[in-house]
């Protein structure tokens, strides 16, 4: 872990209206984020961390504040970017994981793997879909469709897709969340591994206090505040 | 690795059931569409063959119906009006008539046709003057008579084989019990002459009690002025000019109803088809939103997205495109028969005319047709927020 900021918060707003009613889902959120740390954010439902990493991951806009990344200010001075310039900036960035895999049923796992690649190829960065496999201890099953692997190895098959394009920061929302223990065991081991030996930038939102512990760092929120 | 026509084919698969149904729509469309472009070449190839094979640009006929002389002319007929053969000597001192052959049409009723009798139809013509207009007939067996009162026939292939008669044999003119000796008996032509005896002129007077003749065949120079021309005969007393090209126009015109209302039902097929397709794709587009949400989300941009769509409905309609064009070629002479049963009037050979720039235009009417169906689902899709999706609001 170097002691240069890769995200940096500053005051993040997000807001939504229900009715008459104002939802500050985000309310004033400052973070900042080292290169090559490995941070949980934690909280009741409802608290704000998905609003947060949706935020931090260039997924919305937010209503107010400022982000930084890898040095280069994204947010602030209330301009909101378009879907493509989200897109750009997620592509270069980020490498996303979610509670229900979201693979393509029709493609196989290795297919689902390279996925990203089709539309984007990072400049400088190989092919690495069969180291990537071995990784996540899925070589074997490269040519399986989906529905025909287990939970745990669909969000095996999650992670070297989100690592394919070499993110700078791995989001990863629940990963755990449609796992059993020894499933997400598995999952936070890999984290783990990617963390310490690739140095890779990780955010992981959990419930799991197990999968927590894991992380240098944990953040805490509650009514979309981080909880001092 | 993968790529994005493979990632939209296989998407394609994921619902058999419901992309095949779309390709028989597809497949039925570019089916009626070929069939009827090549039935609209076809059948105005085939009735120029037959004017062609007709050896003379003009007929001059006894004054009547023009229609009716037109069907005469080409499917034979009875109820002849008759002229005098003096005309054949006006006619031949225009200057721009280059070749000139009277001919007398008979038709008598031969009970041992068919089931229940049918009409036999007899050309007198000129031993000198036809085969001159006719250079292209072929005998399979022996040739023209060469006198122009011998009791001789030539028969046209149909009618030999139909009688199966061979050079030598005799043949009996029904109706009037005349004997006649066949000398000649043509090749295929394709042509209504195929189904035609023919008979010196002088001898068929003799048979049929006439001295008169039903038609004057005129063959122009080249470079003639036609319209002139049939002014100037127009002039001659009690006659009918009929230029083949009028003939031609006149049976197009006819045909040309009929052509609509197949273009109208070609035109119903493809948008039934093209509906098909818009919803096959907005439908695979709806159902899919989380997953087009996670491939914006890794990195594809709208306009991604939006091709990778449109490669759906061009797989589709490439697809079904390129099997209704098979079809069409496989079933062209069904389709032949099926035409023919519906038209008044068809001309001999094949009406349904299919070629590979006619098979690459039809399918480049389906795909573009196609690339328009595909455009809202598309846009749609490329529309699509990843955070709206993967939360299951983008609907």
């Amino acid at each position: 872990m170097s002691g240069e900021a890769c995200l940096v918060a500053r005051e993040l707003v997000r807001t939504y209206r229900r009715g008459s009613e104002e939802i500050r889902a985000v309310d004033g959120v400052s973070l900042a984020i080292r290169r090559g740390e490995f941070v949980a954010v934690t909280g009741p439902s409802g608290s704000g961390k998905t609003t947060l990493v949706n935020l931090l991951g260039c997924l919305e806009n937010p209503s107010g504040g400022e982000l930084e990344l890898v040095g280069r200010p994204i947010f602030g001075g209330g301009r909101t970017l378009t879907e493509r310039e989200l897109t750009r900036i997620r592509r270069q960035l980020f490498g996303y994981i979610f509670q229900s895999f979201y693979l393509i049923p029709s493609l196989t796992v290795r297919e689902n793997v390279q996925l990203p690649l089709v539309f984007y190829r990072k400049t400088g960065v190989a092919d690495e879909t069969e180291k990537l496999l071995a990784l996540v201890g899925l070589e074997k099953r490269a040519e399986h469709l989906p529905g025909q692997i287990s939970g745990g190895e669909m969000q095996r098959v999650a992670i070297a897709r989100a690592l394919v394009n070499a993110p700078e920061i791995l989001l990863a929302d629940e990963p755990t969340g449609n796992l059993d223990t020894r499933r997400a065991r598995e999952i936070g081991a890999i984290l783990q591994e990617l963390n310490e030996a690739r140095g890779l930038t990780i955010l992981l939102v959990t419930h799991n206090p197990g999968m927590a512990a894991l992380a240098h760092r944990v953040v805490e929120m509650r009514d979309g505040r981080i909880v001092p | 690795m993968i790529t994005p026509f493979q990632v939209a084919a296989k998407n394609l698969l994921r619902k058999k059931a419901r992309t095949a149904l779309t390709l028989v729509g597809i497949t039925l469309s570019a089916w009626v569409l070929v069939s009827l472009l090549g039935f609209n070449r076809g059948y105005e190839t085939a009735l120029n063959r037959n004017i062609e094979g007709m050896g003379f640009q003009i007929m001059v006929m006894a004054k009547g119906c023009p229609y009716e002389a037109a069907t005469m002319m080409l499917q034979g007929g009875t109820g002849f009006r008759y002229m005098e053969e003096s005309v054949v000597e006006q006619i031949r001192q225009d200057p721009d008539v280059d070749k000139i052959t009277p001919i007398l049409m008979q038709a008598f009723f031969d009970p041992n046709k068919g089931q229940s009798g049918g009409i036999a139809g007899y050309f007198g013509v000129d031993p000198a003057s036809f085969p001159e207009l006719r250079p292209f007939f072929r005998f399979r067996q022996g040739g023209w008579f060469k006198e122009p009162a011998a009791l001789e026939a030539v028969m046209g292939y149909e009618v030999a084989e139909l009688e199966q008669r061979e050079v030598g044999d005799r043949i009996l003119v029904p109706e009037k019990d005349v004997e006649l000796k066949v000398v000649g008996v043509m090749e295929r032509t394709g042509t209504q002459d195929d189904g035609i005896i023919f008979v010196p002129l002088r001898a068929l007077q003799q048979i049929a009690g006439i001295d008169r003749i039903t038609t004057v065949g005129v063959r122009t120079r080249e470079g003639a002025d036609l319209g002139a021309l049939e002014g100037r005969l127009y002039k001659l007393p009690d006659v009918q000019v009929v230029s083949f090209s009028q003939v031609k126009d006149t049976i197009m015109k006819l045909i040309g109803t009929a052509r609509v209302m197949v273009l109208s039902i070609a035109v119903i097929a493809i948008v039934i088809a093209m509906v098909g397709v818009v919803n096959t794709v907005l439908m695979s587009v709806l159902e899919r939103l989380q997953e087009i949400g996670i491939i914006k989300t890794v990195g594809a941009m709208p306009g991604d997205v939006f091709r990778l769509v449109w490669t759906e409905t061009v797989i589709l309609c490439g697809v079904g495109g390129a099997a209704g064009i098979v079809l069409a070629l496989a079933m062209a002479r069904g389709t032949d028969v099926l035409v023919r049963l519906a038209l008044p009037y068809a001309p001999t050979g094949s009406l349904v005319a299919i070629d590979l720039k006619l098979a690459a235009a039809t399918f480049g009417v389906i795909v573009g047709v196609g690339l328009l169906s595909g455009l809202y689902p598309a846009w749609r899709a490329g529309r699509i927020r990843p955070l709206d999706s993967i939360r299951g609001e983008g609907r």
